[in-house]
Formats: structure tokens, C-alpha cells, sequence
């Protein structure tokens, strides 16, 4: 060994990690030269951190280019600030001495970790490799991933995490299990803590899956990433049922049906570009406020634009995307959940500059009547805005819940609870506006001055009422002169005096001042301070 | 001349007056700005007679820009307007201007701006005195106006029988050749069907032009070249003539090559006195409607004008014409003119001549029907300036010229300043319904001379702000500036000439691609910078902050170039393919408009879009330019990205606008061939014939007749 390394000058000769490992212990044995030993040291950590960053290799690398995904490493790249990722970990490899695998190992093993920074804020991060065992799950790669997790919370980092794996490392057995565990432990204590994002790039399959599902966003590629508890070929086996992998687990899958994930986008670069716009808006801890970023619009003109977004016919539908971006700085709105229960919108938006939450019912789709997946939807949103001080402003326009069957037996009641919990517990800032229907307990569910609204104003296109003039004369006036009766029930209750009389609603204000107002609320609204009864934690309907 | 960013004041090309420049005032993002002029000053002309009798009320039978016009004259000469209008228009801005309002029934014109009865019960129960009919709807309607007389309502415009014998096609060429009017060979009578249209053609000889006899504005009129257009032709326009006019009697003419449509305004008065104002160059037309006009005409000299004002007169004598009309003449490049057809109505583009003569033709009209003699005299109707007139569009430029769109006026902000008048309907968060005519504005500016005009134009619609509807400033903002335009040679056939594939948008010179992208770098800088400036972040570190120099890729229509930006002293030192700029840092990412100064040179650009991805979308000479600005040690990673699957267009046929399926001619398994007509759609009036792409069995047919349908929707599929 040490005359191979006489000869070549200390250069090329170790070929390996396993060999080079051999070969330290015979120098440590032989008391060389410590200069010598320590110029082979630096040596030999230079040339793992190159292969470090190689990953599985270049051909491995090509073929994770042909697929069109990017690589571990490149994605990080595009997600953070130029030369600021801090790596963590590069040297750990697995463990495992089974089935041959102690003669394979990889120099950080098949996923990379560390912080870095977006837009100059810290954020912890891990990318799964899959050039590197598929990207499968090992003891040291869960071991890797829970570092940095532990980390995030001691600082209060978000932690954002990309996912490409293959699955449990099948070769390390239980091992790789309670590296799974560990890992869902973590999501759940960091949960309300630090914002955790997950990003969709490959596979995500089987016990992997659930770490994603307990973060607060999943997100998606299009065409090239996977969720699924077990795929096309076990489905096939078990039930007979034929299913491709994107109908299965796919982008559209997940967006559209299963509500899974939050968004999907077009590729790799425009994932991780939109990340980084989303990360934005959020605070970096639930002890930080959220964020205000400089604002070159002017919060206090009027929008004229917002006066004829409602129609006169009051069964007409409208696009109440047209109300939030009319209201946001620059019409910037980040929708989450965009293609799933489009009767309700959520998103985030900036007012004067601050990061806001906007819940709004969609009169486009379904008369943006309240049912299972749009109260869930929405109920998550707001615990999440509630969990990190970002203020809420709803904007109401529902004929109520939607009624069938078909809801009932699923459970529209406890679904919809949910909502009405999340309303009511929640303790930021809350802004309300009616800008059409509110018609029966939909009204108190979406942020009433009863569950606590800070502000709640109603455009004069509003009606308050427990349910529209047909149904309501027909219960009231049973069998007598319905049509007469129902003009008159529409004089009194289609319009917002009888919520603005009693004090539900503080003011009717025009829609084109809409903005100016929030704008004013908010800024006032700053040093609100509501605490909830001290509990371990409530109980919501799940 | 104006001396700062005050109020703008409208004014009147005098010979005195020199507009070398326009003044803009800031647009702040989101107040609605409309032209707020002072129209004394426009009307410079004008004689308004101390104590002359006038209407107390005037009903506006029409919507839009042109009842706000008609309502702006009103509330100048102190007499009260009643808006009449459908229920979507309930909030629009002639509404609001006017001085009373009736809704007269739903969307549909038929059951409201057509509605007779309905318009008459609102003068009856307003108490208006007269009626403006404006442009379109009853405003040739003869039955109309006798139900007005018979109602002792004056009609604001000529009698029944000036509109009955000019509105008839045939019948006005026989009463024009009795003039001695100068007229175009054809055929003289009613064509029975399309054989007989097929021999017709062939006796007069292609080209021919097929049109409704009781037609106007291009619609149920068809040019054919040979057997088979002519057929087809004849077909299609009997369709829409039956649809738009309920009268499909058709008639055949020669069709003039290299023709110029110039028309001569007419005002005449119940007493026999007539005069002209001088004509208008309308030859810039795409599918038979103006798109700029503007008077004078560049062909036209004194001696022509006077020829072809004379005989505009005498036709008009000719029907006992009182108020304002227009003769229309076709203009071959010897100078020869040809009757066509006389408008009994006030014209769209009617503020150009107003411009060059300073005389307000509504006050005009209003005077004669209110039985009062012409103030003028032929000698006191000056030429004096030039002025332009744009027709913005809610449309397409790019498929076929314009094809209608619509949508919500998101943002929407018009140009102000002097030598420039905007005569809009709509204000920011109008609804362009596929009910009604798509205009968004006539743009109007005028100077000292062509031109002076035509930089004001420039200016005016680089600085229009149009959001949430797709329009046709683009294909405006080329013509303007387009050689062969610029130096007046122009026909009616001018845009097939000069775009014979069609408009493709502004064709980019090096320099302006270059400046494109050094602008769009700029913006992706500013807003990285903004994306760091967080007010209330306690961990950032200053250092953090003081990123001022980008290393960036840029790519503009396929082409890559490497940005180098140094940001300092709020100036932006963009360096580009061996070039330098120096770009003030002066613009705000809220606004829509970059008045950029790059390197002390003053260029307009628009921001349209842009995206967290890099996307960043600029308006640059009308045009749109999509550029995708990403850090250079990223943009290496763009190749490894997935192509995006692009729909085969070719195996559907998809709706090239919002409109409604009027008939669907192939059935399901049915074997097509390419170029066959599968389905005809109704937008905006107009039928359009939308034909299969290749030859192929019909897979799946999404609609029916009668159905709506949005742009871009598949209406049939092949296999």
C-alpha cells in the first residue's frame, strides 16, 4: 500500500472508500509521518467531497436528466440563494452489511442535507438522491434528515424537504422503518411550530408517503412524481383493478381528486422557482410575526374595478378571484389547492406589504356552496394561518351547505365542523366581508362576528338570511300565498340591514373601498392580543 | 402649451396652436383616469346662437361610447339626457353620465336596444322631446322614426323617407344614377339564388362583391373571385343578412381593385341648405370594418374635394336629407370615385371630421331637427390639422385580424394628454359581453399635421392600460407606425398586403430585441431586490440586502443572451451582447407603465405579467414580448426540462372566439375533408365558417346549435 503510494505521489491511488478505510488503519499502525498522514487526510476528504457531489455517478446522473428531473443537488441549487446552502452530513454513509451492501456505499449516502437561505432567510433542507439506491430510505439517510429537522426547531427554520425516493431500503429491513418513524415524530412536533413544506420530484411510495401528508404543503411535478400507499402492481394483485401510475398516484390525481397535494406545477425549475415565491410569504417560526415586505402599491386609493364584480342578478355567478385580486397588493394572489373543491379559493396574498390569508367562497363553481372537501380544505388553511400569526380575510358569498345524500352519508356534519372549529379557535387577526350570500349556518361558519370576527363588513349586495326567500316562505307561510309572501320576505332579508341593525356586521361599505379598509383594520389589528383557555390541545372533529 | 402635469386640457388644432409633444400624466395604478376634457376648447367652430330655442330632454336610444358622446353634447349645451338601457348595462358608464336612466329589458339587444315599444314608453314617461339614435341599432330604422313622428317625438336624424331610399341598396343606386352621381358597374337588381348569383358574377366579371341589400358595416357582404367563392359567398352572406337585418335580398357589384373607401360628411337642414365637411380616408379595413380613419385623406386635393363634397351634397338633396349623413365613395388610383352607399346616421368615426372642422356634429343635428337652419356656410368649414382615429378593439389581432374577446376590464387606464381625445363607453371592471359590439374606445388625436398626429397617436396608445380582455392595439400601434402607412399609400387592401400571413406582432429590430431584454432583466432585478427588503425581519443580516449585481440569462423568442446587471446610484448598468445601457431605476413594479429612459432616450413599455418562475411580460411598441429571465447558473438547467405536450390542433376544431354554435354540419363517424365546413359560429353578429383541418373520420362533437361557447373550446374532434 504505502509504496503504491510512494510511487504515485500520493495521487489516484485510493480507489475506493472501503479500500482507503483499510489503508488508514495500516498507515495509524505503521506511525508514518504525520505530515504525510495529514496531507493524505486532506486528500482523501477533498476527493470524497467530490464524489460526494457526484452522487451515484454520471450515468446515473444522465439518466435522472433524461427522465427530465434535475438532480439532488441542481435542485438545491435553484431553491436557495446562490452559495448558500451549508451542507451537513456529507460523509455519512449506511451502515448496512447485508446482501452485499457493504461493499456499495456512498459518500452522504441518497440524500443530501443542510441549510441554506431564500431571499436571505434561513431554511433547513433535505433533497433525496436518487441517483444513490434510488433514493431509498437507509438508517443514516433518516438519521440525516432528522438532524436537520431537530436543528429547524431549535432555531425556528422552516424545514423544506424534496422528495425522490424509491422507498425503504429494503436490504436494512426494520431499520429503515424507524428511520421512516423517526422522521414522522419529528413532523409532528415541528407541526405548528416551523411552516414545513414538502416538494413532490419522483416516486413517494408506501410508508414514505406520510411524512408529506403531515407537513403543512405538498406539492407536485408535473408528469414525473408519484404518491401512492402501494402501487399500480400490488393494486392490481389484490383487487384486479388495472390503474396506471398517474392515474394512480399522479400530479392531476392528487390536485383535482384525492386533495393530497396542494398544487402542482410544469416541471423541476418552475417547482422550485415557485417555492421559493410561496416561502416568501411565510414566517420562519410561529413565534415570528408575518412578514411585511416593502410595498410600492398604494394601499389607500379606491378600486372602482371592485363595484361591478358582483352582479345585479343575484343567482349570477362571478369569479370572486376577481374580489381577492382586486383587493391584494399588485392582484398578487399564491393560490393553494387551486384544482381541488374549486366552491371554496385559499391563498395567500400581501395587504400594504403583509403577508395575508384569503378565504373565500367561489360562486363560479357549485354557487360556492359549502360541502365535505371544501370545508376540509379550507379548515386546514386557516389552522395553518392561525398556527403562524398570519391574519385571515374572508370573503363570503354562500347559499349555504350543500344538501344530498351523497354529503350526508360521508359526513358533511363533522366535515363541516371542521371549519367552524378552525374559524372559532382561531385567534389572529380576522377579517370578514360579505360580499353577496350568507344564508343559514354557512354564515356562521365562514368567520362571523360570532366566532369571534375582528372586523366583519358587508357589501350593499349582501344578504343575511337563514336560507333564500323560496324556502324560507314556504316553511313560514305553509300553504298560504307563497308568492307574495316571498317578496316580502326578500324586502326584508335580501339585503344587509338586518345584519347591520343588530351589530353582525360593522359597517356596509362600498367595494371600491374595500383594500383602503383591511388595509386600515389590519394595520390596527397588529397588536391584537386573544388567548384561548389554556388546554393540552382541543379536540377537533377529525 | 402645457407646462406641467396639470389637468390636461382638450383642445382644438388651431393654426396657432403647435402640438409638438405629449403630456401624460402619471398613472397611478389604480384610479380609473378617463379623458377629462374641456370641449368648449374642441369646438372651436361651433356656433351656438344666443337664445335659440333648444330640446329640454333628450332621450339616447344606444349604449356605450357613442351614447356617452351624445351625452356629453347634452350636458354642454345645458339639455337634460335619459340613458334607456339593458339590465348588464344597469352600472355602465352612459348610465351614470346621464341625467334619468330606464332599463328597457335584458342583455339581448332584441328584447332591449331593438325594442320600439319599450323606447317608446320610456319617452313617454321621461317627457323627452327627441330622440338621438346614435350609430347602429334603430338608427336606420324608418319604422322608428315614423313611430316617433306619430308620437310628436322629433327623431334626431333624417325623415323616414331619407333613410327608406338611401337604407335600400338598389333603390339608392337608382335615385344616385338620377343624380348624375358617379356609380359603379352591376347588377341592378335583386339576385334570386346562387345560380343565378353564379351568372350575375360572370356577366360583370370577377371580382365581384356580394352584399346585403339592406347590409352596413361589412356584415352579409362577401367578395368572390370565382364560381364556387360565389356560391359560398352568396350563401353565407343570404345567411347573415337574414340574421342581422331580417331582410336577406342580395345584391352583386364589380368589385374595384386597389380601391381607397373615402367618405364625405354631409350636414343639411330642413330648409334645403347643405353642406359638406370635407371627407374621411377610411381605407384601412379588415373584413369590410374601419379600423383608422383618419381626415383628411392624403389623396385627396382640393380640386377632388370639391368634386366629391358636391356630389355628396347633391345626393343628399337628391332624398330631401336633413342632419348629418355620409357619402360613401370607392376611389381607384386614378382618382376616379363611385358612389356606394349614403349612411343616414351619425358615423362612428364621425370626432375626426369634428377635429379638422371644429364643428361638434351632434349640437349640428340636434339644431336641425329642432327645425333651425344651418349655422354655416360651405366656406366656414375649414381643413385645419389632421386627425387619426384607432378603433381599440376587445379582439385578436393575430387570427384574421381581429377576432372578437372578451372579459372584464381588470385595469384599464386611457392616454391624456394634448391632441388626444378617447371617446370610450366603459370604465375600469366594464364587463366586453358577447352581447354587444366589442369596442373598447375610439382613439383620437390630432395635430398641426399628419405627422404630429400620428407621434401623438404613438405616444397615446403606448400609454393605454388595457387588462383582462384581449385587444387590438397591437396590430394598431404597427400600422402607425408602418412605412408604407406613414407615407399615405394606402387601400382597402392595405392590411392583406402588407401582412399577407397575417399579423405576427411587431418584428423586432437588434437593438429594441436587445433593450426588450435588458428592460425585462432590470425588472427581474428590482424585483429581486424587493423580494429581500422584508420591514419587519429581525435575522436578516444587511449584507443580505446588498445583492447589486445579477449574473442573468435571458431569452426573447428563442434567442439566449447573457445579462450582466450592476445596480448603483439608482442606475442600472445592463451590458448585453457587447452593448452597454444605462437604465434609470425610475419605475415601480405596481405600475403598469416603464417609462424607461435608457441611456437618456425615453422608451414606453408596459409590464404585463410576470411570474416567481422568471416569466416576465412586456407590451413594447403595441406588441407583446414574453421573456423568461433566470439566473445564468440556472438557466443551464432549462434543457433537462420536459417539453410541454402541445394539443393537435389539427384534429380538432376548436371555437377562435366566445360566440354560439349556429349550426354543426358533420355527424359523428362522418368521413371529412380538410377545408369542409363542419360548423358555423355566431360571434358578435357575425358568422363564421370554421372548417376541418384535415381529411378524417369526425370522432366526438361537443356542441349543438344554440350552445355558447368559450374561446378555445373543442367543439368537434377528429380521429
Amino acid at each position: 500500500m504505502w509504496q503504491s503510494l510512494t510511487k504515485s505521489n500520493g495521487v489516484n491511488c485510493i480507489k475506493n472508500s472501503l479500500k482507503s478505510q483499510l489503508y488508514l488503519r495500516d498507515f495509524a499502525s505503521k506511525r508514518w509521518n504525520t505530515a504525510q498522514h495529514t496531507l493524505a487526510v486532506r486528500k482523501k476528504i477533498e476527493e470524497l467531497r467530490k464524489k460526494a457531489l457526484l452522487g451515484g455517478g454520471e450515468k446515473r446522473i444522465d439518466a435522472q436528466h433524461k427522465r427530465g428531473k434535475l438532480t439532488a443537488r441542481e435542485r438545491l441549487n435553484v431553491l436557495l440563494d446562490k452559495q448558500s446552502f451549508i451542507e451537513y452530513d456529507a460523509f455519512m454513509e449506511h451502515d448496512c452489511a447485508d446482501f452485499g451492501m457493504e461493499n456499495q456505499k456512498y459518500a452522504g449516502d441518497s440524500v443530501i442535507t443542510g441549510r441554506g437561505k431564500i431571499n436571505g432567510r434561513t431554511v433547513f433542507v433535505f433533497s433525496q438522491d436518487f441517483t444513490v439506491f434510488g433514493g431509498s430510505l437507509s438508517g443514516a439517510h433518516a438519521k440525516k434528515v432528522c438532524k436537520i429537522m431537530d436543528q429547524a426547531m431549535l432555531v425556528g427554520a422552516p424545514v423544506i424537504g424534496l422528495n425522490d425516493s424509491g422507498g425503504a431500503r429494503i436490504q436494512e429491513g426494520v431499520v429503515s422503518l424507524a428511520g421512516y418513524a423517526d422522521i414522522f415524530q419529528r413532523n409532528v412536533m415541528a407541526s405548528g411550530v416551523i411552516p414545513q413544506i414538502s416538494l413532490i420530484m419522483g416516486p413517494c411510495a408506501g410508508g414514505a408517503v406520510y411524512s408529506p401528508a403531515l407537513t403543512d404543503f405538498t406539492f407536485m411535478v408535473q408528469d414525473t412524481s408519484y404518491l401512492f400507499i402501494t402501487g399500480p402492481d400490488v393494486v392490481k394483485a389484490v383487487t384486479q383493478e388495472e390503474v396506471t401510475q398517474e392515474e394512480l398516484g399522479g400530479a392531476k390525481t392528487h390536485t383535482t381528486l384525492s386533495g393530497v397535494a396542494h398544487n402542482s406545477f410544469e416541471n423541476d425549475l418552475d417547482a422550485l422557482l415557485r417555492l421559493r415565491d410561496l416561502y416568501n410569504f411565510l414566517p420562519l417560526s410561529n413565534q415570528d410575526e408575518a412578514p411585511v415586505r416593502k410595498c410600492s402599491d398604494p394601499w389607500d386609493v379606491d378600486v372602482p374595478g371592485l363595484d361591478t364584480v358582483v352582479p345585479l342578478e343575484s343567482t349570477e355567478a362571478y369569479d370572486i378571484k376577481d374580489v381577492i385580486k382586486g383587493v391584494a397588493d399588485e392582484g398578487e394572489f399564491f393560490e393553494i389547492m387551486p384544482s381541488y373543491a374549486k366552491n371554496i379559493v385559499i391563498g395567500f396574498g400581501r395587504m400594504n406589504g403583509r403577508t395575508v390569508g384569503f378565504v373565500a367562497n367561489q360562486p363560479k363553481s357549485a354557487a360556492g356552496t359549502l360541502d365535505i372537501n371544501s370545508s376540509v380544505k379550507a379548515a386546514r388553511f386557516v389552522r395553518f394561518l392561525d398556527a403562524f400569526n398570519i391574519p385571515i380575510i374572508t370573503f363570503v358569498d354562500v347559499p349555504g351547505f350543500l344538501p344530498g345524500t351523497h354529503q350526508e352519508y360521508n359526513g358533511i356534519i363533522r366535515h363541516g365542523a371542521k371549519l367552524l372549529y378552525a374559524y372559532a379557535e382561531a385567534t389572529v387577526p380576522k377579517i370578514t366581508i360579505i360580499t353577496r350570500k350568507a344564508y343559514g349556518g354557512a354564515y356562521d361558519v365562514m368567520s362571523s362576528k360570532h366566532l369571534r370576527g375582528d372586523i366583519n363588513y358587508a357589501w350593499p349586495s349582501a344578504e343575511v338570511a337563514v336560507m333564500g326567500a323560496q324556502g324560507a316562505v314556504k316553511i313560514i307561510f305553509r300553504g298560504k300565498d307563497v308568492q307574495e309572501k316571498e317578496a316580502e320576505y326578500i324586502d326584508k332579508f335580501a339585503n344587509p340591514f338586518p345584519a347591520a341593525t343588530r351589530g353582525y356586521v360593522d359597517d356596509v361599505i362600498e367595494p371600491r373601498t374595500t383594500r383602503r379598509r383591511i388595509c386600515l383594520d389590519l394595520e390596527m389589528l397588529r397588536t391584537k392580543k386573544l388567548k384561548n383557555p389554556t388546554k393540552k390541545h382541543g379536540n377537533i372533529p377529525l | 402649451m402645457a407646462t406641467s402635469l396639470q389637468l390636461p386640457v382638450f383642445r382644438a388644432c388651431s393654426r396657432m396652436r403647435n402640438i409638438s409633444s405629449v403630456k401624460l400624466s402619471p398613472i397611478s395604478l389604480r384610479f380609473f383616469q378617463t379623458t377629462s376634457q374641456n370641449f368648449r376648447d374642441l369646438y372651436w367652430n361651433d356656433k351656438i346662437q344666443k337664445g335659440e330655442s333648444q330640446f329640454d330632454k333628450i332621450l339616447v336610444a344606444n349604449r356605450g361610447e357613442i351614447a356617452c358622446r351624445v351625452i356629453q353634447s347634452c350636458q354642454r349645451l345645458g339639455i337634460k339626457s335619459v340613458a334607456v338601457h339593458s339590465e348588464v348595462d344597469s352600472s355602465a358608464k352612459f348610465v351614470r353620465m346621464a341625467d334619468e336612466a330606464v332599463c328597457i329589458g335584458p342583455a339581448p339587444t332584441s328584447q332591449s336596444y331593438l325594442r320600439m315599444d319599450k323606447i317608446l314608453e320610456a319617452v313617454k314617461s321621461t317627457g323627452a322631446q327627441a330622440v338621438h339614435p346614435g350609430y347602429g341599432f334603430l338608427s336606420e330604422n324608418m319604422e322608428f322614426a315614423a313611430q316617433l313622428a306619430d308620437n310628436n317625438v322629433v327623431f334626431i336624424g333624417p325623415s323616414s323617407y331619407s333613410i327608406k331610399s338611401m337604407g335600400d341598396k338598389i333603390e339608392s343606386k337608382r335615385i344616385a344614377s338620377a343624380a348624375k352621381i358617379n356609380m359603379i358597374p352591376g347588377f341592378d337588381g335583386e339576385v334570386g339564388d346562387e345560380d343565378h348569383a353564379v351568372e350575375i358574377s360572370r356577366q360583370i366579371g370577377y371580382p365581384v362583391m356580394i352584399k346585403a341589400s339592406a347590409g352596413g358595416g361589412g356584415k352579409g357582404m362577401r367578395i368572390a373571385w370565382n364560381d364556387e367563392e360565389a356560391r359560398k359567398g352568396f350563401r353565407l352572406s343570404k345567411d347573415e343578412a337574414k340574421s342581422s337585418f331580417g331582410d336577406d335580398r342580395m345584391l352583386i357589384e364589380k368589385f374595384i381593385d386597389n380601391p381607397r373607401h373615402i367618405e364625405v360628411q354631409v350636414l343639411c337642414d330642413n330648409h334645403g341648405n347643405a353642406v359638406y365637411l370635407n371627407e374621411r380616408e377610411c381605407s384601412i379595413q379588415r373584413r369590410n370594418q374601419k379600423v383608422i380613419e383618419e381626415a383628411p385623406s392624403t389623396f385627396v386635393d382640393p380640386e377632388m374635394r370639391k368634386a366629391m363634397g358636391e356630389q355628396a351634397v347633391a345626393m343628399a338633396q337628391a332624398v330631401k336629407y336633413s342632419s348629418a349623413g355620409t357619402v360613401e365613395f370607392l376611389v381607384d388610383s386614378q382618382k376616379n370615385f363611385y358612389f356606394l352607399e349614403m349612411n343616414t346616421r351619425l358615423q362612428v368615426e364621425h370626432p375626426i371630421t369634428e377635429c379638422i372642422t371644429g364643428i361638434d356634429l351632434v349640437h349640428q343635428m340636434i339644431r336641425v331637427a329642432k327645425g333651425h337652419k344651418l349655422s354655416h356656410t360651405q366656406d366656414e368649414i375649414p381643413v385645419d390639422g389632421w386627425a387619426m382615429e384607432c378603433r381599440v378593439y376587445a379582439e385578436d389581432p393575430y387570427k384574421n385580424f381581429g377576432l372578437p374577446s372578451i372579459g372584464r376590464l381588470t385595469r384599464y387606464s386611457e392616454p391624456v394628454g394634448e391632441g388626444i381625445r378617447c371617446d370610450s363607453g366603459i370604465t375600469e371592471g366594464s364587463e366586453i359581453s358577447i352581447y354587444y359590439d366589442p369596442m373598447i374606445c375610439k382613439l383620437v388625436t390630432y395635430g398641426k399635421d399628419r405627422q404630429t398626429s400620428l407621434d401623438v397617436m404613438t405616444n397615446a396608445l403606448d400609454s393605454y392600460v388595457i387588462r383582462g380582455v384581449t385587444h387590438n392595439i397591437p396590430l394598431l400601434r404597427d400600422i402607425i407606425t408602418e412605412e408604407r402607412f406613414v407615407s399615405g399609400d394606402i387601400t382597402t387592401k392595405y392590411l392583406q398586403e402588407t401582412y399577407p400571413d397575417g399579423f405576427k406582432g411587431k418584428q423586432l429590430t437588434s437593438s429594441e430585441e436587445l433593450k426588450l431584454m435588458a428592460v425585462s432583466s432590470c425588472v427581474y432585478a428590482k424585483e429581486d431586490v424587493r423580494d429581500r427588503s422584508f420591514l419587519n425581519e429581525k435575522r436578516l443580516h444587511n449584507e443580505q440586502l446588498a445583492d447589486k449585481e445579477w449574473k442573468l440569462s435571458v431569452v426573447l423568442d428563442g434567442n439566449q443572451e447573457a445579462v450582466h446587471i450592476v445596480l448603483k446610484d439608482d442606475i442600472f448598468t445592463v451590458k448585453c451582447r457587447g452593448e452597454t445601457f444605462d437604465i434609470k431605476n425610475n419605475f415601480n413594479l405596481s405600475q403598469s407603465i416603464i417609462n424607461a429612459d435608457i441611456d437618456g432616450s425615453k422608451i414606453t413599455y408596459q409590464l404585463l405579467g410576470r411570474d416567481a418562475a422568471g416569466h416576465i411580460k412586456l407590451q413594447y411598441a403595441g406588441s407583446v414580448f414574453k421573456t423568461h429571465v433566470l439566473e445564468e447558473r440556472i438557466s443551464e438547467y432549462v434543457k433537462h426540462m420536459p417539453e410541454k405536450k402541445v394539443i393537435d390542433k389539427l384534429s380538432t376544431v376548436f371555437a377562435p372566439m366566445p360566440g354560439m354554435v349556429k349550426k354543426v354540419s358533420a355527424e359523428v363517424g362522418q368521413m371529412i375533408s380538410e377545408g369542409q365546413e363542419v360548423c358555423v359560429l355566431e360571434a358578435m353578429k357575425m358568422q363564421n365558417s370554421l372548417i376541418a383541418g384535415k381529411t378524417a373520420k369526425v370522432k366526438k362533437i361537443h356542441f349543438k346549435a344554440g350552445d355558447t361557447v368559450a374561446e378555445d373550446d373543442i367543439i368537434i374532434e377528429l380521429e
